[in-house]
């Protein structure tokens, strides 16, 4: 019986990857346990083993193919005495049976089953005519990087991985390249150890970036974030400062359970003294990045894993930065304001869209920044739309939404129609199981009913 | 690399200049009587919250600092005001953070465990037990990477020798070959806990052992020991041969703090190590022996250092508090954008 190999993810996020080499070739025996190929994914190239055992009977996918879909058969083993051409047609016509998005899907769904693309409104500082061009979040962070860098000798690179392995996330791919070992720095597994020595380092005349592999580590190291480098301006009466970065991967990944999936946005935008910053776009990302690493203050930069690989358009400008405490309207609406940031985005464009096809009119902000917060952009909406709702990843106490509400009760009460729901994360530490992660987790259906309850709908 | 123990020896007086031992007694002295003041205006409810006295320990900063050289760094937790003196720190402006006014180093906002100066490098004041010890590792990390030759001087003490951030900076100043030197101050008590109880370790300097840090014990009441070892520890920063522990053993006089009734040793342990070991008293007998200065030329000293702390006391309790506005600023590098209430 002939038994197709199929793509394997190989990371929680990975969705498709490049089959960058095969150890094998046809007709090659191979047992369970062998290395057939090596398979790149969004973090980083893996050796892919055989389950099976048998004969390669026909390599499906050629190496070097670029953007292998999960679960597409790449090659066909067969027993002795089959030949491959028995088994070449049911692969090469059922490729991704279960995947609804795959090229060969009829024409008249991949219009409708594909959300409009959420065409960013260009920013004002955004000079009409600029050329765009389409970049993933990671390759933003990046280039916002190396862009810095470039311009400032003091800015360096230091956390788990970030040099020699290219980044855990590959966010600092080819900066140790560029910049060599002095300024990109792997460190040991030591976050509370780096975090203040990057932090002193700081006040000794350097600019840290100091990349956390997910925010979840950064526990270990949250004094230093807080008590050094938030304060240390403030309690040395402005003699001191404390220019740095913390970055990485915040909020839930995919799958990867209580431990590894927090949204610390809420956590940190509590703390006077620190700037944090959560983007949603790629271009955003970059512009708040240089912005952040420019910054005379301690910035908390929260990115999100399942962001890094998807991609946006990005203005190609030799400096392009984006200011802080400033707020980016997605999509202009009038009958209420839906105000989201990070992640959280994605579901709040899902939900204008299909409000849209009920003719709700929904008006979608990015706060873009948590501190500084536009409360202006959210105030203004409200009293234009007379009803909000917000979206976030984290815990519903003490939430990001639950301060901004306090806000429009303060500055706009009189204009509210109905009252402000707050979409957040379950009150749950993260389950493991698919479907209870997914019960966890805010969804594009919760933001439409909640738009639809305070539209009366 | 092996530790190593410095036979506590007495100095050989003739390497030891007059105005060098002259100089170590007026500035351990000006640091006791600070921190008598210190203790006398707490009491009049002039200074509040927390307060850490030095006194006991003068000869460990004075001897160090007499081993820096200018652009040398220096940090510490929050038993800091001797540091702050020894470092050129002006009194006055040390004793008005104390007292929380304008004309304090941190116009007020820091008080006793929270100052800093840029103008003589002092990095902190910290608060949290331990947490200097990366920070002092940062700052050598920078000296290293902006090759400007500097050394930092990482003080701690026997109870911030137990915290795990230690040994993270350590392994990192080791791997790095960093300039710093980790000053442990061990003054035998980690708040109410002796290092018998908190330590599995008697000796606090081979710790560095396992990193291939070299370290050695030093008598901390005696100031030129630790002026030597200190020394030999700048010496081995800045040929680049990376970090390097001092242990020095010293005593507290006082309480943890100005509220610690100090149940925990007796009132002749204290006393006998006043009598027996003072580094003053051992500075004032090596002038008297030497035939450096009379008693009467000592008592002058005296006289100008209590001028000294009585004018910084005098400036502390005369100096306005900070203005309303001051609990705004400060905050971050552009104050117009605060948070929400401002």
């Amino acid at each position: 019986m002939a038994t197709e190999v199929l793509m394997p993810a190989l990371s929680p996020t990975m969705e498709e990857g490049t089959l960058a080499k095969w150890l094998v070739k046809e007709g090659d025996e191979v047992a369970s346990g062998d290395i057939i190929a090596e398979i790149e994914t969004d973090k980083a190239t893996m050796e892919f083993e055989a389950v099976d055992e048998g004969i390669i009977g026909k390599i499906l996918v050629e190496e070097g193919t670029e953007g292998v879909k999960v679960n597409t058969p790449i090659a066909v083993l067969i027993e002795e005495g089959e030949s491959a051409d028995d088994i070449a047609t049911p692969a090469a016509t059922q490729p991704g049976a279960d995947m609804p998005e795959a090229a060969e899907a009829p024409v008249e769904t991949k219009v409708a089953a594909k959300p409009a693309a959420p065409v960013i409104p260009a920013e004002p500082e955004v000079p009409e005519g600029t050329e765009m061009r389409s970049t993933t979040v990671r390759e933003a962070l990046r280039d916002a990087m190396a862009e810095e860098m470039r311009a400032d000798d003091t800015v360096f690179l230091m956390g788990e991985e970030v040099a020699e392995y290219q980044g855990a996330y590959k966010i600092s791919q080819g900066l140790l390249d560029e910049f060599g070992a002095k300024r990109v720095i792997d460190t040991p597994i030591t976050e509370h150890g780096f975090t203040g020595l990057a932090t002193g380092a700081a006040m000794g005349g350097l600019k840290p970036i100091v990349e956390f592999m997910t925010f979840n580590f950064a526990m270990q190291a949250i004094d230093h974030i807080i008590n050094t480098a938030a304060k240390t301006r403030y309690m040395s009466g402005g003699q001191m400062s404390c220019p740095i970065v913390f970055r990485g991967a915040n909020g839930a990944a995919a799958r990867v359970a209580a431990q590894h999936s927090q949204d610390y946005a809420a956590w940190y935008a509590q703390i006077p003294g620190l700037h944090v910053a959560m983007p949603y776009s790629a271009a955003d990302a970059k512009g708040l990045l240089k912005t952040a690493i420019r910054d005379e203050n301690p910035v908390v930069f929260l990115e999100n894993e399942l962001l890094y690989g998807q991609s946006f358009d990005v203005p190609v400008m030799d400096d392009y930065t984006v200011p802080f405490g400033k707020a980016r309207i997605w999509r202009e609406g009038t009958d209420v304001t839906i105000v989201s940031f990070g992640i959280g985005m994605k579901y709040a464009l899902e939900a204008a869209d299909a409000l849209a096809e009920d003719g709700i009119s929904a008006e979608v902000i990015d706060l873009r920044t948590l501190r500084p917060l536009d409360y202006d952009t959210v105030i203004n909406s409200v009293m234009k739309t007379n009803r909000c709702i917000t979206v976030e990843e984290g815990w519903p106490v003490a939430s990001i939404g639950n301060h901004l509400s306090a806000q429009i009760m303060e500055r706009a009460f009189d204009y509210l129609d109905a009252p402000v729901i707050n979409l957040t994360g379950k009150d749950v530490p993260m389950p493991y199981a698919a479907n209870l992660e997914k019960l966890a987790l805010v969804t594009t259906k919760e933001v439409i009913d909640a738009a639809k309850a305070v539209t009366y709908r | 690399m092996a530790a190593r123990k410095s036979a506590p020896k007495k100095p050989a007086k003739s390497n030891t200049s007059k105005e060098e031992l002259l100089n170590h007694y007026r500035e351990m002295l000006l640091i006791r009587r600070f921190e008598e003041k210190a203790g006398q205006l707490y009491g009049m409810g002039l200074i509040g919250g927390f307060c850490h006295l030095y006194i006991g320990q003068e000869a460990v900063v004075v001897g160090l600092e007499a081993a820096a050289k200018e652009g040398d760094k220096r940090l510490t937790s929050y038993r800091d005001h001797g540091h702050m003196l020894a470092c050129g720190m002006d009194p006055k402006g040390v004793m008005a953070e104390l007292t929380g006014r304008e004309g304090g180093y941190s116009k007020g906002k820091g008080g006793s465990m929270h100052m800093f100066s840029t103008e003589k490098h002092f990095y902190g004041g910290h608060g949290i037990v331990g947490a200097q010890v990366p920070i002092g590792t940062g700052l050598a990390f920078a000296d290293k990477y902006l090759d400007n030759g500097g050394v930092t001087f990482t003080y701690f003490g026997d109870g911030a020798a137990n915290q795990g951030q230690v040994y993270e900076s350590f392994n990192m100043a080791s791997l790095w070959q960093l300039p710093v030197i980790y000053v442990v101050e061990n003054n035998q008590y980690a708040m109410g806990t002796s290092l018998q109880r908190s330590s599995s370790t008697p000796d606090i300097y081979t710790r560095g052992e396992a990193f291939g840090i070299p370290g050695e014990a030093v008598d901390g009441m005696d100031v030129l020991a630790v002026k030597e070892a200190g020394l030999r520890a700048t010496e081995h920063c800045r040929s680049g041969n990376g970090p390097y522990i001092l242990e020095m053993k010293t005593y507290r006089y006082r309480g943890h703090s100005m509220s610690d009734p100090a149940k925990y040793r007796t009132r002749e342990e204290v006393q006998k190590i006043r009598e027996e070991r003072d580094a003053i008293e051992h500075v004032r007998e090596l002038i008297l022996q030497g035939k450096h200065a009379s008693e009467d030329e000592l008592k002058s000293i005296d006289k100008e250092i209590k001028g000294i702390v009585n004018d910084a006391a005098e400036f502390s309790k005369n100096s306005p508090e900070p203005a309303l506005e001051e609990l705004w600023t400060d905050i971050y590098a552009d104050d117009t954008r605060l948070g929400v209430h401002a």
